[in-house]
């Protein structure tokens, strides 16, 4: 059975980024975790040629009555996690509405065509307006900065789902989803895992939405 | 979450299509799994080799998918259980042998999974398998979800078994590669020792009986899905249209009546059974009503046959409508999406259908076409394929007789995108057809033809259907260089291990299936390179190419950048001499980011010169050649 109570039912996440940063991980996190709560859980993943640096997403749909598909209708995104501002914006024109939720690092990750000079990286103060524009309420965060200061990049995707489950969006306690990581990871890799889920969750907590 | 190898009836799990195709296998008691390699159906393989020690099974990457459906059969005709799977570009190489065990028939139940690709996400067509099923004329399931997906690969077992032939489950990537909630069966535990019944034949003589067998199997089968539990109506008695799904599109279906909030007007037929068709069950379901609207991935497969059974009945001749892809309701091409069942839905019943305000709209499409813009996939910094492609662009330039690549499927066909590759690829087939074609390219001197040549092709393709080409170029004394692009991974589909690399499927160590060896063995003249040697390797493809003295093999062997441990310290320190390079005053027209384009070098606009990006670089060193005014620096960085 399931407790608490989804905002929403279906409730539509869209966890999104650039391929490495480890969005498949997040969602099957967040899924594994509300799927032990007792949800009816599906986790669309599309990837393509992702792990050579491109665009990816994850669709999460939530229910306590009945299994939804793999894709989130236009527009239709309760939430978006964006590991990377760009993406951010990218999934919001698709998916986004006025009540949308977003939660967004704001560290960007330049696509190769801009290191070579034939396209230019958005203005960032331009980027910011755009998500705070299509956004219902939103949380901007640096988890890259973060990440970097646990001592590895890596940890970004780690960071940004602290920020989720800080945000109390999602009817899952801390101590629930840190279960969930100490499940997924072996004990000796844990102790800064932990401390990026720490840092993004006390990050939203403290804060508030923008 | 528990072991996929857990017997853990009626418990809930969170698992990947893939992996619930897997544990339908599991519960099933399958014995034997065997697979080439590819998305979206590599993860069964996978997670069936992760459990092989523990499950007593035997798991096996095969060189191709046709040796594969060779090496599951063998298995069935022993009286085991086995599952064979790969994606629907591999249903083509396996197809002959496919074509003649459905005919010679099998005794333990064996399975094939056939995973499509529609849109194409990771493949270069996005063919659908199911007119090639109907035509083998076996039976075919098509599962929505991870559950169904188990649930039906554990049935088909049985269902192979009561008939003497193969079942196909036809998966596609929004199943293969969705996860969701599943319920777990039991684990059905079977100790059946492999023995060949001498006393039976499993060929295809004699040929007309068989086939007649086949058809008469397939008259069983009907009957048995007129009354299967994986087709079912939902909705009201008498609906004023209704949606017949199979596979991904049922559960499209099922949120577009929600969202429009059709569920007293619309309901839905799940078809898990397509071929052969239920006639009398679909012929009750039309008699509900007199508009039908056919939800499928790709092509009007169901929708044709669907219109047979309407045709026969006398359903149509009422004046009823059977809406799908021949009316222009849906896309024949492309993915199936909640988005096209709303479109389809709103066209056809009028229900209004605002998904969000117009103001939000226009700034949406505001920020898109201000922002956003795209990430192309290009080659890794310190791939091995650039530095090759690389000389062989120069090496052509050099020859100046309009050289080209002969093309295959992997990383290299990045070659092909315009952001990163150099295009000089200009024809790419299938598997092994780089060599097929450049071997025919090679007889065509006595019409006059003199382009030279280069057929490239992967360490794994090489394997897996490059032999024989290379074979028939030496055969019939053809002229071509035939490249071998050795990275020691099937890179592109996640680094599966193959002959070439000494592991099997269970990590274990494996004999090494030497290429050099083999090439010997066919009297074949071959040289090995290592790409980062671009000034040298030119030189010598340059001779290489104005010497038409039949087969040669260039081997250019160095492992994916992607396979250096992340720890690993990089070979050298690269950077550029900021005094050397003379930026946009050069004439070079940034030629470094321009030409040669690997992502860690960068334009730096503010002091219009080159840089190098240190977080993206590995230090391979590749690029101090490339550069006119010499202006990219390296130093060793190891000693």
């Amino acid at each position: 059975m399931s407790e608490g109570k989804l905002f929403v039912d279906p409730l539509n996440i869209i966890v999104c980024g650039v391929g490495g940063q480890g969005n498949i991980l997040v969602a099957r996190l967040v899924g594994r975790s509300l799927a032990k709560r007792g949800y009816i859980v599906t986790i669309g993943e599309t990837y393509g040629a992702s792990q050579r640096g491109g665009d990816v997403m994850s669709h999460i749909r939530l229910s306590a009555r009945q299994r939804y598909g793999p894709l989130i209708p236009p527009g239709g995104a309760h939430i978006v996690l964006g590991l990377e501002p760009l993406e951010t914006v990218r999934i919001l024109v698709d998916y986004g509405n006025p009540q949308v939720a977003t939660i967004t690092n704001t560290h960007p990750i330049l696509p190769v065509t801009v290191g070579m000079g034939v396209t230019q990286y958005p203005d960032y103060d331009e980027l910011r307006q755009a998500i705070a524009q299509l956004s219902g309420q939103v949380w901007f965060l640096d988890a890259t900065e973060v990440a970097l200061c646990l001592g590895s990049v890596r940890l970004t995707n780690v960071v940004m789902l602290g920020a989720l489950i800080g945000s109390s969006l999602l009817p899952i306690t801390e101590a629930q989803l840190e279960e969930g990581i100490k499940e997924r990871f072996p004990k000796d890799r844990l102790k800064p895992i932990l401390e990026a889920f720490s840092k993004g969750l006390s990050y939203t907590r403290a804060t508030g939405c923008a | 979450m528990v072991a996929l190898t857990a017997n853990a009836a009626g418990k809930t799990e969170l698992l990947f299509g893939n992996e619930a195709i897997a544990r339908g296998a599991l519960e099933a008691g399958v014995r034997v799994a065997a697979s080439y390699p590819g998305t979206p159906s590599s993860e069964i393989l996978e997670n069936l080799a992760a459990v092989a020690e523990e499950a007593g099974l035997y798991v096996e990457w095969s060189v191709n998918e046709k040796v594969a459906v060779e090496v599951g059969t063998a298995a069935s005709v022993a009286g085991l259980r086995a599952i064979i799977s790969f994606k629907h570009e591999g249903l083509n190489v396996a197809l002959d042998t496919l074509c003649h065990v459905n005919l010679a028939g099998t005794k333990g139940g064996l399975v094939v999974v056939v995973c499509d690709d529609p849109a194409g996400w990771s493949s270069p067509s996005e063919n659908d398998s199911r007119a090639i099923i109907q035509w083998l004329n076996v039976p075919l399931l098509e599962p929505s979800t991870p559950q169904e997906a188990k649930d039906m690969i554990r049935w088909a077992f049985e269902l192979s078994e009561q008939i003497g032939t193969y079942c196909v489950v036809r998966s596609c990537t929004r199943v293969s590669h969705t996860t969701g909630t599943v319920i777990l069966g039991e684990i059905a535990s079977r100790d059946t020792l492999a023995y060949f019944d001498t006393s039976r034949l499993f060929v295809f003589v004699p040929i007309v009986k068989k086939h007649a067998d086949l058809l008469a199997k397939v008259a069983q089968v009907k009957e048995i899905f007129e009354k299967s539990q994986f087709n079912y109506y939902e909705g009201p008695e008498q609906p004023e249209l209704m949606i017949i799904s199979s596979g991904s599109g049922r559960l499209y279906s099922m949120e577009a009546v929600e969202y429009l909030q059709l569920e007293k007007r619309v309901g839905i037929v799940h078809l898990g059974t397509t071929w052969p068709v239920p006639t009398k069950f679909l012929e009750r379901q039309l008699s509900r009503t007199s508009r039908v609207l056919v939800v499928e991935e790709v092509d009007p497969f169901l929708e044709r046959n669907l219109k047979v059974v309407a045709g026969d009945s006398g359903w149509l001749n009422r004046g009823h409508v059977i809406y799908g892809k021949a009316s222009g309701h849906m896309k024949p091409f492309g993915e199936l999406s909640p988005e096209t069942v709303i479109n389809a839905l709103v066209r056809l019943t009028g229900v209004r259908h605002e998904p969000r305000s117009k103001e939000y709209d226009k700034r949406a499409k505001q920020a898109a076409k201000d922002l956003v813009i795209g990430r192309e996939v290009m080659w890794c910094p310190g791939c091995p394929h650039r530095a090759t492609f690389w000389t062989i662009k120069n090496a052509f330039r050099l020859d100046g007789r309009d050289g080209f690549v002969s093309g295959d499927i992997g990383c290299y066909g990045l070659d092909r995108r315009g952001a990163g590759g150099y295009l000089i690829t200009k024809i790419a087939l299938a598997m092994g057809s780089g060599t097929g074609v450049g071997s025919g390219l090679g007889k065509l001197g006595q019409f006059g033809f003199s382009q030279p040549v280069i057929a490239v092709c992967g360490d794994s393709t090489f394997y897996h259907a490059a032999i024989p080409a290379l074979i028939n170029a030496k055969y019939n004394r053809s002229h071509v260089i035939m490249m071998i692009l050795d990275n020691s991974a099937t890179a592109m589909t996640g680094f599966q291990p193959h002959p070439g690399v000494g592991v099997n499927a269970l990590g274990k160590a494996a004999p090494v299936v030497d290429i050099e060896g083999l090439c010997r063995g066919l009297d074949i003249p071959l040289e090995v390179m290592d790409p980062f040697d671009i000034t040298e390797n030119t030189k010598r493809l340059v001779e290489l190419m104005s010497d038409r003295n039949g087969v040669r093999v260039v081997i250019m062997r160095r492992p994916c950048a992607l396979l250096r441990p992340p720890d690993e310290k990089p070979p050298f320190k690269v950077w550029v001499d900021t005094l050397k390079c003379r930026g946009d005053e050069c004439g070079c027209a940034r030629y470094c980011v321009r030409v040669f384009k690997c992502p860690a070098i960068v334009w730096d606009r503010t002091r219009g010169r080159a840089q190098i990006d240190e977080a993206v670089c590995v230090g391979c060193g590749v690029c101090t050649c490339i550069c006119p005014a010499s202006a990219i620096m390296k130093e060793p960085l190891s000693e």
